[in-house]
C-alpha cells in the first residue's frame, strides 16, 4: 500500500508525462508540416512570384495578381466586419444584461463562428453572386467579412467581460454618460485583447478557400476591379496544386508558403500585443 | 438622531430600505448627515455600509434588479425621485472605492476626465486644474514629472489617492469614501487621513471604515450599523466614550464583530 504521498507524486507523474505526450504528438504533425511547405517552397521563391502574374500551364510567371487580390480581399473583408464585430460585440457585453436580443445574437453568433466556412461561401454566392450574374472581389470580401464578424464579436464581449465592473462604477461615480464609459474607459481597458481577436480573425481569413471558390472565383490575369472575377493565394493554390504541371505546382508550394509565413507573423503579432497587455 | 440639533443637515434620510432583488439589506434607516463635516459608517462585515453609500449616488441604478424606498434629500430635493438626473447627482456626490480603479490613460487624463464632462477648460486652466487637485489628494509631488504616464504605473497607495484627486477634480460638495484605506500601507493611510482632515473644510464627508482608531481620528460623526439597520448615530466623541446602546459598546471594544 503506498502512502498517499507518493501515490499523488505517481499520479502527479502519470499525468506530466501524459501531457508532454499529448503536446509531443501534436508539435510533430505541426512541425511535419512547416518543414514540408518550407523545403517545396523556399526554393521557388524567388522576385518572379511578385512581379509577375499567374502563368498558364508550361511557362513561368508569378503570383502578384493572386497576391494583390488576396491582401485587397482580406483588407476589405477586415475593414467591413471588424466595425460590425465590435459595435455587435460591445452590445452584448454592455447592455447584454437584460431581454431575449442579446442571447439570441449570442446563439446565432456562436452558430455562425463554428459554421463551415463553405456554407458562407454558398451563402454568398445565393444572395449575391447568383444575382448579379458572375463572380466578383466585392463577394469574396462579403464572404471574408462574415467570418471575420463572428470572431470579433466573440473576442470584443470576452475582453470587455474581462474589464472589472469597479472601473465601470468609477466612470459612472464621475457622472460620466454610458456612451463615454464605453469608449473611453471600457473599450480602451481592452483595446489590446480586442486588437489580437481582429489578427487572429484576418489570420483565419488569409487562407480560407471554400468561401472564396464561389465568389470571386479566380482570374489569370490582372485586374484590380472588385466587381470582377477577382485572383488569391487560397484558390491559386487550390488549382494549382491539383493541376499535372510542375511550374503550377511549384507555385502551390510557394504560395502556401507565404500565407503561412504571413499568418505566423500575424499571430505573433497578436502576441506581442497580448502581452504588451499583460505586462502593463 | 443626531446629538446636535444645531448643525444643517446636508443629506437626510428618511425611512431609507433597499432590496437587492427580495434581499432587504436596508432596513429603514433615518439620518440627519451635517453638511461640511466628515461622518464615519461602522460595523461588521455585510451589515449594509456600501449599499447604504450606494444609495448615496444612486449607483444602484446601473443594476435592474437592486431598488430603494423612501427618501433621500439632498439639500432638501429628493434624489431617488425618478425624475432625478443621474449624472448631475454624482456630479455633486462623488465617489472613492475600495480598490483603486484608475483608467487606462495617463495621470493627468485620469483626472481631465471627469472635469471635461462637466466644464470646457483651455489647456492651461486644465492643467491648473489637474495641479490643483493632485496637490489637494498630496500625490503631486510625486507625479509632476510623469503626468503623461499611465495611471496604472503608480503603486496601490498613489492610485488611490489619484482617484481622489479624480474625485475632488470635478469640485463635487459631497465625498463618499468606502474603505479608502483598507488596501494601503500606514503612511499612505495617514497621508489619506490628512487629507480628510483638510478637505472637510470644503466638502461633506462620508467614510466607510473598519478601524475603529480611523474613525475616532477622522470623523465628526459616527454611524454604528449592523444587519441593515442603523444602530447608533451621534458625535464620534460621544459615540465612542459612552455609547448608548449595549451592541455598538460591544463592538468598539471589540467583544464582537
Ligand atoms: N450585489 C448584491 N447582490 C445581492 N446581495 C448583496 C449584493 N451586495 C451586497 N449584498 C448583501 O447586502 C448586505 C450588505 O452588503 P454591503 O456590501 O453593504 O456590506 P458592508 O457593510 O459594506 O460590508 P463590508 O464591510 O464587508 O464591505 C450583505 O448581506 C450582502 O450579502
Ligand atoms: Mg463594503
Amino acid at each position: 500500500m503506498l502512502s498517499r504521498y507518493s501515490r499523488r507524486r505517481l499520479v502527479n507523474s502519470i499525468n506530466l508525462i501524459a501531457s508532454l505526450l499529448a503536446m509531443a504528438f501534436g508539435l510533430f504533425w505541426l512541425g511535419w508540416i512547416l518543414l514540408t511547405l518550407i523545403s517545396h517552397g523556399l526554393g521557388s521563391i524567388n522576385t518572379a512570384m511578385f512581379t509577375q502574374m499567374t502563368p498558364p500551364p508550361g511557362s513561368s510567371g508569378g503570383l502578384l495578381n493572386a497576391i494583390f487580390g488576396s491582401l485587397m480581399m482580406t483588407v476589405l473583408g477586415t475593414a467591413i466586419g471588424t466595425p460590425i464585430g465590435i459595435l455587435a460585440g460591445t452590445y452584448l457585453a454592455e447592455f447584454g444584461s437584460r431581454g431575449i436580443l442579446a442571447p439570441a445574437t449570442r446563439f446565432i453568433n456562436d452558430i455562425l463562428l463554428s459554421a463551415p466556412s463553405i456554407v458562407i461561401g454558398l451563402f454568398i454566392y445565393a444572395i449575391y453572386v447568383s444575382k448579379i450574374g458572375h463572380f466578383s472581389g466585392w463577394a469574396g470580401a462579403l464572404a471574408l467579412a462574415l467570418l471575420v464578424i463572428p470572431v470579433v464579436v466573440r473576442t470584443t464581449e470576452n475582453m470587455l467581460r474581462l474589464v472589472p465592473n469597479t472601473l465601470r462604477e468609477a466612470a459612472v461615480a464621475l457622472g460620466s454618460p454610458q456612451w463615454k464609459v464605453i469608449t473611453l474607459v471600457t473599450l480602451r481597458a481592452s483595446k489590446a485583447g480586442i486588437m489580437t481577436g481582429v489578427l487572429l480573425a484576418i489570420a483565419r481569413i488569409s487562407g480560407e478557400t471554400a468561401p472564396l471558390l464561389f465568389t470571386s472565383l479566380n482570374n489569370q490575369f490582372w485586374s484590380a476591379d472588385m466587381n470582377q472575377p477577382m485572383a488569391n493565394l487560397p484558390v491559386v493554390i487550390f488549382q494549382f496544386a491539383m493541376s499535372p504541371y510542375e511550374d503550377w505546382q511549384k507555385l502551390a508550394w510557394a504560395g502556401a508558403l507565404l500565407i503561412t509565413a504571413a499568418v505566423l507573423g500575424l499571430n505573433i503579432l497578436a502576441r506581442i500585443f497580448f502581452r504588451q497587455k499583460s505586462l502593463s | 438622531m443626531s446629538s446636535k440639533q444645531t448643525e444643517i443637515s446636508k443629506l437626510s434620510i428618511r425611512d431609507l430600505s433597499f432590496y437587492y432583488g427580495s434581499y432587504h439589506a436596508l432596513k429603514s434607516v433615518n439620518m440627519e448627515i451635517p453638511d461640511k463635516k466628515v461622518t464615519a459608517f461602522i460595523g461588521p462585515s455585510g451589515c449594509g455600509k456600501s449599499t447604504l453609500l450606494r444609495t448615496f449616488n444612486r449607483m444602484y441604478a446601473l443594476y435592474p434588479n437592486q431598488h430603494a424606498t423612501g427618501e433621500i434629500l439632498l439639500d432638501g430635493k429628493n434624489i431617488l425621485d425618478a425624475h432625478q438626473d443621474l449624472n448631475m447627482l454624482r456630479a455633486k456626490i462623488g465617489m472613492v472605492f475600495q480598490k483603486p480603479t484608475p483608467f487606462p490613460m495617463s495621470i493627468f487624463d485620469n483626472i481631465a476626465f471627469g472635469v471635461k464632462l462637466y466644464e470646457k477648460l483651455n489647456r492651461r486652466e486644465m492643467e491648473e486644474r489637474v495641479e490643483w487637485a493632485l496637490r489637494q489628494a498630496a500625490l503631486w509631488d510625486e507625479v509632476k514629472d510623469v503626468l503623461n504616464r499611465s495611471g496604472n504605473s503608480l503603486s496601490g497607495g498613489q492610485q488611490q489617492r489619484l482617484c481622489i484627486a479624480r474625485g475632488i477634480a470635478v469640485k463635487p460638495e459631497v465625498l463618499l469614501l468606502d474603505e479608502p484605506c483598507s488596501a494601503l500601507d500606514p503612511i499612505s493611510t495617514a497621508r489619506i487621513e490628512e487629507l480628510i482632515f483638510e478637505l472637510k473644510a470644503d466638502y461633506t464627508i462620508l467614510i466607510v471604515t473598519h478601524n475603529m482608531q480611523q474613525a475616532a481620528r477622522v470623523s465628526d460623526y459616527t454611524a454604528y450599523m449592523y444587519l441593515g439597520e442603523l444602530i447608533e448615530f451621534g458625535d464620534t466623541d460621544t459615540l465612542f466614550t459612552t455609547p448608548r446602546a449595549k451592541a455598538t459598546e460591544d463592538y468598539i471594544t471589540g467583544k464582537f464583530g
